[in-house]
């Protein structure tokens, strides 16, 4: 009952579920009224334009801001966040699109940052550096090494490993903070197979934020539409289609600007 | 055994570098070599050494070295301090100032509250440390830039030195006479205090969580506290290592020099600690330096110095050396550094 093998079934304890969601700043409303549920080992695309409230979301479930009002569940249990640590203690870690590695550092060490393997007092430097490739060759993440510094990879690479660490660090729910901005296509490729893996393993349930979501489809099992600090969509991939999501884009550009225009 | 765990990848990959063939082996090597910061002052350490002992033979002899390891020492043991606070992000300049005071304290401590000697030394540096608490303090809680809080503190402590001691130089105490030799008087004593020191910190820097913590805080502040580790309290922690050497190598340097004199030490010394660190390949910016660099930097000024005094060139030149030398090593940072994030250019 808990664990549905099915991540499309809503009727199992979602991994995630937001119920009417509100916050405001100040004058302005940044989420009027969220809904949406994350299925176990389900990928739920969030797609919407510049302003539509997804950073103001995410920095809910990720700790940064407390909601004025609404439920969050996280398997089943209602919580409410506190902080990123809470949060991340809650299982949901996200991943920022200026990531939080350091440059200076090897990939090794980045993935065992403050997590460090420790054999009193000096750091086990050999125990990381296997880990870390053995956990890595795992998600199917290839770098050149694990020796090599944070600096020397590319964008791809770099995000590819701040999931892994994510992963390695217990996260079940993985919110990725437009994954593929700024990102050539063969780079994108490498976040994409990353997620198609962890979806594979069914370990971690996942949203992909999204601007441009051309790519995000092909990954997703799900898409919600965010508009103006709501959910207005929320479709199957497989029952939609770009054409279908981008019109609706397009339709509320039109809406607004005639909106705006008239009255 | 000098890499730090930033350059320990570089020399790794940069024999199995392509397009390389061109150039030879040579290239390869010289490449691998520049990359290693350390590397390229040691060169330079070298070539001073054969440059004064061809000049003047003295150079190499025995008291001679003595001169130079001690003109060498207690500047490395404040420049180990500040690599620590620059790779964290953060600079000390009041630590020469802290350099000044410390004798002084053992001195008042033993001479005026009859306090043990071995204790008044150990009380003399946990208030170097405990100086450091309060610069950390300033700037991590309270949030003014390190250099404007040390600014500060490096007039405050100064004032400080100058009326309790009235401007005056002190005796060492009698009663601490008899570990003059241990604290600094023997030939080779501060020497090894700083070998010790530049060892261990070296250890620390590249092979524990601190160093590892130090230098995630520096290169990336955010990341690093994303990632959960408390930034504050490695800067603060740094800020308290560098107050207790600053405190350790003032000591040092009154029991060798047999006096405690309120113009030793100073913005000079923490100017030629920050000048050696820098020199070693220590980035202002934060997230990478070297301990042992800074240590070849001192050695660097040092031989400089007694170098141009053996020749018999007037010390006036030795700003304008030091200068150079500080923008050169800059330069080659900058440029080292770019050739080290293109990878294998």
């Amino acid at each position: 009952m808990t664990d549905t093998p099915d991540p499309q079934d809503a009727t199992g304890t979602p991994a995630l579920q937001v119920e009417h969601i509100a916050k405001r700043f100040g004058a302005v409303a940044a989420l009027t009224d969220v809904s949406l549920h994350l299925g176990k080992g389900e990928v739920l695309g969030l797609i919407g334009d510049n302003g539509a409230g997804k950073s103001t979301l995410i920095k809910i479930l990720s700790g940064f801001h407390r909601p004025d009002s609404g439920r969050i569940t996280v398997n089943g249990e209602e919580v409410t966040i506190k902080s990123v640590d809470h949060a991340r203690s809650l299982g949901i870690d996200t991943v920022y699109q200026d990531l939080a590695l350091i440059d200076e550092l090897t990939v090794y060490h980045n993935m065992f940052l403050n997590r460090e393997v420790v054999r009193w007092p000096l750091l086990s430097n050999r125990t990381m550096r296997r880990l870390a490739r053995q956990h890595l060759d795992e998600l199917g993440v290839r770098i050149p090494s694990v020796d090599a510094e944070v600096a020397k990879l590319s964008g791809g690479q770099r995000q590819a490993i701040a999931v892994a660490r994510s992963v390695y660090s217990d996260a079940r729910i993985l919110l990725l903070d437009e994954p593929l901005a700024a990102m050539g296509a063969k780079e994108g490729a490498l976040i994409l197979d990353l997620v198609r893996d962890l979806k594979a393993r069914g370990e971690v349930s996942i949203i992909i934020i999204a601007h441009n979501y051309a790519q995000v489809l092909e990954v997703c099992d799900r898409i919600n539409l965010l508009q103006h600090g709501r959910i207005t969509f929320d479709k199957a991939t497989a029952d939609t289609s770009l054409q279908e999501l981008t019109d609706l884009v397009v339709a509320e550009y039109r809406a607004t600007r005639t909106g705006g225009a008239s009255s | 055994m000098s890499d730090t765990i930033s350059s320990k990848t570089e020399t790794d990959d940069a024999p199995r570098a392509p397009g390389r063939r061109v150039h030879g082996v040579l290239q390869v090597t010289f490449d691998g070599f520049m990359r290693r910061r350390e590397a390229t002052i040691l060169v330079v350490a070298l070539g001073l050494v054969v440059y004064f002992q061809y000049s003047k033979s003295v150079f190499l002899s025995h008291d001679n070295l003595v001169n130079i390891s001690q003109s060498m020492a207690p500047y490395a043991i404040l420049a180990v301090g500040e690599v620590l606070l620059l790779v964290s992000g953060e600079i000390d300049l009041s630590a020469g100032m802290v350099f000044t005071l410390s004798p002084f304290l053992m001195h008042y401590a033993i001479d005026f509250y009859g306090v043990y000697p071995i204790l008044a030394i150990a009380l003399s540096l946990f208030a170097g440390a405990f100086i450091g608490l309060c610069n950390g303090f300033v700037v991590v809680v309270l949030r003014v830039p390190s250099f404007v809080a040390t600014l500060g503190s490096l007039f405050l402590i100064q004032g400080i030195t100058l009326t309790t001691s009235h401007a005056y130089p002190a005796e060492i105490p009698a009663a601490a006479e008899s570990l003059a030799s241990w604290f600094g008087r023997a030939d080779w004593s501060e020497l090894i205090w700083c070998l010790a020191i530049v060892a261990f910190f070296h250890v620390v820097l590249t092979r524990t969580r601190w160093g590892l913590h130090t230098i995630a805080v520096g290169g990336n502040p955010h990341g690093a506290s994303e990632a959960g580790i408390r930034t504050g309290r490695i800067k603060i922690g740094n800020f308290m290592i560098m107050g207790g050497l600053a405190a350790l190598a003032g000591i040092l340097e009154a029991f060798r020099t047999q006096t405690i004199d309120p113009n030793s030490g100073g913005t000079g010394a923490m100017f030629i600690a920050v000048s050696a660190a820098v020199i070693g390949g220590t980035a202002l910016a934060g997230g990478s330096g070297t301990v042992i660099g800074a240590l070849l930097g001192a050695l660097v000024l040092a031989e400089l110095q007694n170098g141009f005094n053996l020749i018999g060139i007037s010390a006036n030149p030795f700003n304008l050396i030091l200068g150079m030398a500080i923008i050169i090593s800059m330069i080659l940072n900058v440029h080292l550094a770019r050739l080290r994030r293109a990878g294998r250019t």
